[in-house]
């Protein structure tokens, strides 16, 4: 009789019952989030299943994030119709500017410890890092949960990454978890929970950790939690931590206390390396935000190597903060100021360039490094541009000379 | 929902993300048909002319990764795909296609080449090679996405039965 993982732990505290791997559950739902991509079709879903009011409207949350402010006529459609389906039904609505979905459901509250949670984004696995049991899904799935209030799942297999030794001055959570990308593979936790665990997790900050939780996308997982030892938020709660007999289908240990700063080169976020091999390599397009890295820690990260500097001519940065407090505090602490002195462009707090669908899409035969988790053909847009994937000092650090760079390695001031 | 088919297959390589099978840029519509007109476009430009209403999308490993976007199995389907098979899908695809009715099926392993004639029978479990004469098996679903697969789809799932 084993012990359980977390994500057994999270779905035994949902349902009363002890699940195995492989057990389809009907769990009910602690709350749910829709953005501009993905809650046009799930609110129609919602009316053609007879759905006249939505479970809880307190647990739901609409976000106007992937294109705002619209690029275009039909996409502000799109979002009138997000705001009038909110208004009659009293649920809140995150209007243009106010952030990307991932980081507005942890600022304002909506995921906590615990929480079983639907979002109708991939990267909904962000809230691992929160110790909640989050995972996407598609706009139809998403209605069923506004109608309902309740999901099917199959119970996850988990998979445990322990990694070993703390990460060097100049590594950083993103350097980390592409590392363990390219060595899980896309596929590699397909179907899966994730744990991680170790001592440079312990230390890591709330965005450290959901910079991590982010990317189990990025292997395919339902999943992914890091593990709660040295979790700090402003509110108390039970850490749900997994039992020293709980099993696993299997487990990853890795050294990483010699870990240089990685890349994800085109086309495949797996396709990582040190970022040696590409060192020199021209980029004409640096870019920093989204969900894994655009929070306060990332934009200093980058101000630390800009600050009183000129980034190289004939390339741009662009700049998204994760959310509007993000925005806010990056004003407040002097970090925009500098980032914008040396040549950024600081847009709209929201997705910006990541899926391509505005803000800054690359040229023909342009290279990109970004700071965002998915480097597909195609995926900013322009299927005739190249993107690697980096942490935000090596974006910052490959700007500064116009061609990828390591970043210096960073030492507490 | 129908349970045989007949068609012919298109096939492709392991770990088609969502981005190729409909890009980003396309997906923030209501209109099916205008996906339709996008679907696969950069990872193969002639498939919308070569595709044929009732013919099958076959490939390999992890089929749909990346986003969550349930525009990709909805572009397939309105471009006239019937039923993909793949030896395994990323798993929110799987659950889109379940959940607006189109047939996706694991068969683990396979060896359908381009332009094989198949025949699907869903109540058989069954995919025929009409083209070389073989018989592959299909992953059986779990119990509750074959209902919702029956009924053609979550939406009409849910009108019947009001919940789970
Ligand atoms: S920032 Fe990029 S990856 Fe994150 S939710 Fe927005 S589009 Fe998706």
């Amino acid at each position: 009789m084993g012990g359980m993982t977390i994500a057994e732990k999270i779905l035994f505290q949902k349902t009363g019952q002890r699940v195995w791997p492989g057990d389809i559950v009907i769990a009910p739902v602690d709350g749910l989030m829709a953005t501009d991509t993905t809650a046009p079709a799930a609110l129609r879903a919602f009316e053609k299943m007879g759905g006249q009011r939505v479970w809880a409207p307190e647990k739901c949350a609409l976000v106007i994030d992937h294109a705002a402010p619209a690029p275009n006529e039909r996409i502000a459609n799109l979002h009138r119709l997000m705001r009038e389906f909110a208004r009659q039904q009293g649920i809140r609505l995150f209007e243009v500017g106010e952030g990307i979905c991932h980081q507005l459901m942890v600022e304002h509250g909506y995921v906590r410890p615990g929480y079983l949670f639907t979002g109708a984004d991939s990267h909904t696995s962000t809230y691992g890092a929160l110790n909640a049991f989050a995972c996407g899904v598609g706009s139809t799935d998403l209605a069923a949960v506004m109608l309902t209030g309740k999901i099917w799942l199959k119970t996850p297999a988990s998979l445990r990454i322990r990694c070993h030794g703390r990460l060097r001055a100049d590594a950083s959570p993103k350097d980390l978890i592409l590392f363990l990308t390219g060595k899980v593979g896309i596929s590699g936790a397909t179907y899966m929970s994730v744990e991680f665990e170790g001592e440079a997790f312990e230390k890591m900050s709330l965005a450290g950790r959901m910079c991590i939780a982010n990317m189990t996308a990025e292997m395919g997982a339902k999943t992914g939690f890091v593990h709660p030892r040295g979790l700090q938020l402003p509110y108390p709660f039970e850490p749900i931590e997994p039992d020293a007999s709980a099993q696993y289908a299997q487990t990853l240990d890795i050294d990483i206390g010699e870990l240089p700063p990685q890349v994800a080169a085109p086309e495949s976020p797996d396709n990582v390396h040190a970022i040696e091999r590409y060192l020199g390599t021209p980029i004409q397009y640096g870019f920093i935000g989204t969900c894994g890295n655009g929070r306060l820690e990332d934009l200093q990260a980058a101000a630390r190597i800009l600050r009183g500097k000129r980034i190289a001519e004939g390339v741009r940065l662009v700049i998204a903060p994760a959310s509007r407090s993000v925005l806010l505090d990056a004003m407040l602490d002097g970090t925009a100021q500098a980032l914008v002195s040396a040549g950024a462009t600081i847009i709209a707090p929201g997705c910006g360039p990541c899926v391509g669908s505005h803000e800054g899409i690359p040229a023909d035969g342009e290279t990109v490094i970004s700071a965002a988790n998915r480097n597909f053909r195609g995926r900013m847009g322009n299927p005739n541009a190249r993107i690697f994937l980096a942490s935000p000092a090596t974006v910052a650090a490959s700007v500064l000379v116009g061609c990828i760079a390591a970043p210096p390695p960073h030492t507490e001031e | 929902m129908s349970h045989l088919f007949r068609g012919r297959a298109h096939v492709y390589g392991d770990n088609i993300d969502t981005d190729r099978i409909i890009p980003g840029k396309y997906t923030k519509t209501l209109d099916a048909q205008a996906l339709a007109e996008h679907v696969l476009e950069d990872l193969d430009p002639i498939f919308r002319q070569r595709l044929q209403p009732g013919d099958f999308l076959v490939a390999g490993d992890n089929f749909g990764c990346g986003s969550s976007r349930e525009q990709a199995p909805l572009a397939l389907q309105t471009a006239g795909v019937a039923a993909v098979i793949a030896r395994y899908f990323a798993r929110i695809f799987f659950r889109n296609a379940i959940n607006i009715g189109l047939p996706a099926l694991e068969i683990p392993h396979h060896d359908i080449a381009d332009g094989d004639v198949l025949e699907v029978d869903l109540s058989a479990g069954k995919v025929y090679n009409c083209t070389t004469g073989k018989t592959y098996a299909i992953n059986p679903m779990p119990d509750v996405m074959l209902r919702i697969l029956n009924a053609g789809g979550l939406v009409n799932y849910l009108r019947e039965h009001g919940t789970f």
